[in-house]
């Protein structure tokens, strides 16, 4: 389980987070909404121990990962994988060494069986024939599941998705959100999306928070968000210029 | 009136920029420290900082041949018209020969090997910055000053030294080239003239300067690199910064150990 409780930062003069607090329970898929700039991204960097919130505490599986020492740190770490937006790959290595890195780097398995767990994780994402692809080689999508696949590489127990259809087409963003449910539904693991596509997160969640203004504004199950009647949420679910949420 | 705000002006706008380069120092000194850190922990990135010698040092050494063969023919020609004022020719060698293991060996090596390493190194550590590679390697638990920066300062502080013993024997061989071929001065002079005044601590001090040399480009270079922001402009700003930096502080070092061997 996942306890974000409090978590307040500021960036000069500007306080992008004001006191977030939510939980993610353990198997679940949650996902957190909002618009852009609304300090998702940010949050996400403080669940994954990239940046220090000023105050409050981060709490994964019992352990408050604010103010912990890297080498602790890296300890959680070791447990979750993230999928950045674009995927973050490596771009001097090729698909398949991308995928094998954390492997390399974490695991005791010999290059044989390190291929294997390769060639397994990149065909749960539709991959398999492109190995030794580079990164500079393939489309958005495919290095949105390129990186998927490389989260899922130690059988992590969490995952972390930041925008992962974020500049897709809907065809390749419906194929993500289906190997998304599926890689769920093989692993039984916590994913914790951050999105603003609002149509296709309601489809494969089990919670959504909503963050507004550096403050989660509501909390539920997707269904909850189609029958709220609170304005931000009406707001957001329509798309509408109109409402409480002024455009910048 | 102006007169005074000019100068208000002016002191308070130096003083700014003494307190950027200083806060810059600082923060480059915290770099190295986590790099010598992270440089005595396992695990040692040796594939990686051999990948690294491979660019630096083998891919480099063209390079350095043939900046370093015209350097030496150049110097011949310079030292051969300023000597023979002197009927002091034969000397032409011996001259080349220190000055190149001395200064321009080294020297020469270290500017051209930021135009070509640490431009390239400021760069991909950029590049890798803005498009998040650096904070997927933490989010893996695996130290980014370890992975990336490390290999870098260590492959470029082995590399340099031998690089230079490259440029100044590659100078030596054009040195000896247009002085007998063309200036038709005495081989056996010109050897001569070398093996008499080139000491082997003209030839260690100068391989003592090329690794420093290389730490201070590899370290401003990673750095650099490593905490470029603003995207593409940022990175191309941070890799003009990293040249510019590193090359001034190449010659600034050189004045000093030049001032404390010598």
């Amino acid at each position: 389980m996942i306890q974000v409780d409090d978590v307040r930062k500021k960036f000069g003069e500007q306080q992008v987070l004001r006191g977030v607090s939510f939980e993610v329970k353990k198997g679940s898929i949650s996902t957190l909404i909002g618009r852009s700039g609304a300090g998702k991204s940010v949050l996400l960097r403080h669940m994954i121990g990239l940046d220090e919130p000023d105050s409050g505490h981060i709490v994964i599986d019992g352990s408050d990962i604010v103010g912990m020492k890297t080498r602790e740190l890296n300890k959680i770490r070791r447990r979750f994988g993230v999928l950045f937006q674009d995927g973050a790959l490596f771009d001097s290595m090729s698909v398949s060494e991308n995928v094998a890195f954390p492997l390399r780097e974490h695991s005791e398995l010999n290059e044989k069986e390190i291929q294997d767990v390769v060639i397994q994780k990149l065909d749960a994402v539709g991959l398999r024939g492109h190995t030794e692809k580079y990164p500079s080689e393939i489309s958005g999508g495919m290095r949105k599941r390129v990186g998927l696949a490389r989260a899922l590489a130690l059988n992590p127990d969490i995952i972390f998705f930041d925008e992962p259809t974020s500049g897709l087409d809907p065809i390749t963003r419906g194929a993500i959100y289906r190997f998304i449910e599926k890689t769920h539904l093989d692993g039984h693991i916590t994913y914790f999306l951050v999105s603003h596509d609002i149509s296709g997160v309601m489809a494969i969640s089990d919670e959504i928070m909503m963050i507004h203004d550096g403050q989660i504004v509501a909390c539920g199950t997707p269904e909850s968000f189609r029958t709220s009647s609170d304005q931000v949420v009406r707001q957001f679910l329509s798309g509408s210029p109109d409402g409480p949420i002024s455009i910048d | 009136m102006w007169v005074v705000d000019f100068v208000k002006s002016s002191v308070v706008g130096i003083v700014e920029m003494a307190q950027e380069w200083l806060s810059e120092l600082g923060l480059v000194i915290m770099f190295l420290g986590a790099s010598l850190y992270w440089a005595t922990r396992p695990p040692f990135r040796i594939q990686e900082t051999i990948r690294q010698l491979d660019f630096a040092g083998t891919q480099s050494i063209l390079l350095i041949v043939m900046t370093g063969a015209f350097t030496g023919m150049v110097s011949v020609l310079q030292g051969h018209n300023a000597m023979s004022r002197y009927g002091a020719e034969s000397l032409v060698g011996a001259a080349t020969a220190l000055a190149l293991t001395r200064e321009l060996g080294p020297v020469l090596t270290g500017l051209m090997v930021v135009g070509r390493v640490g431009s390239a190194m400021t760069a991909e550590l950029g590049s890798m910055r803005s498009t998040y590679q650096i904070d997927a390697l933490s989010s893996m638990a695996v130290a980014p000053v370890q992975y990336l920066v490390c290999p870098r300062i260590i492959a470029t502080s082995m590399a340099m030294p031998f690089l230079a013993t490259i440029f100044s024997f590659s100078g030596m061989i054009g040195a000896y080239i247009m002085a007998v071929e063309y200036l038709h001065i005495d081989a056996g002079a010109f050897m001569s003239a070398v093996s008499d005044y080139v000491t082997s601590s003209d030839v260690t001090q100068g391989l003592t300067k090329s690794v420093v040399f290389g730490l201070i480009l590899s370290l401003v270079a990673c750095f650099k690199g490593f905490n470029a922001t603003g995207g593409a402009r940022g990175v191309g700003l941070a890799t003009t910064k990293a040249v510019v930096l590193s090359s001034v502080l190449i010659l600034f070092s050189d004045y000093l150990m030049t001032a404390i061997m010598f």
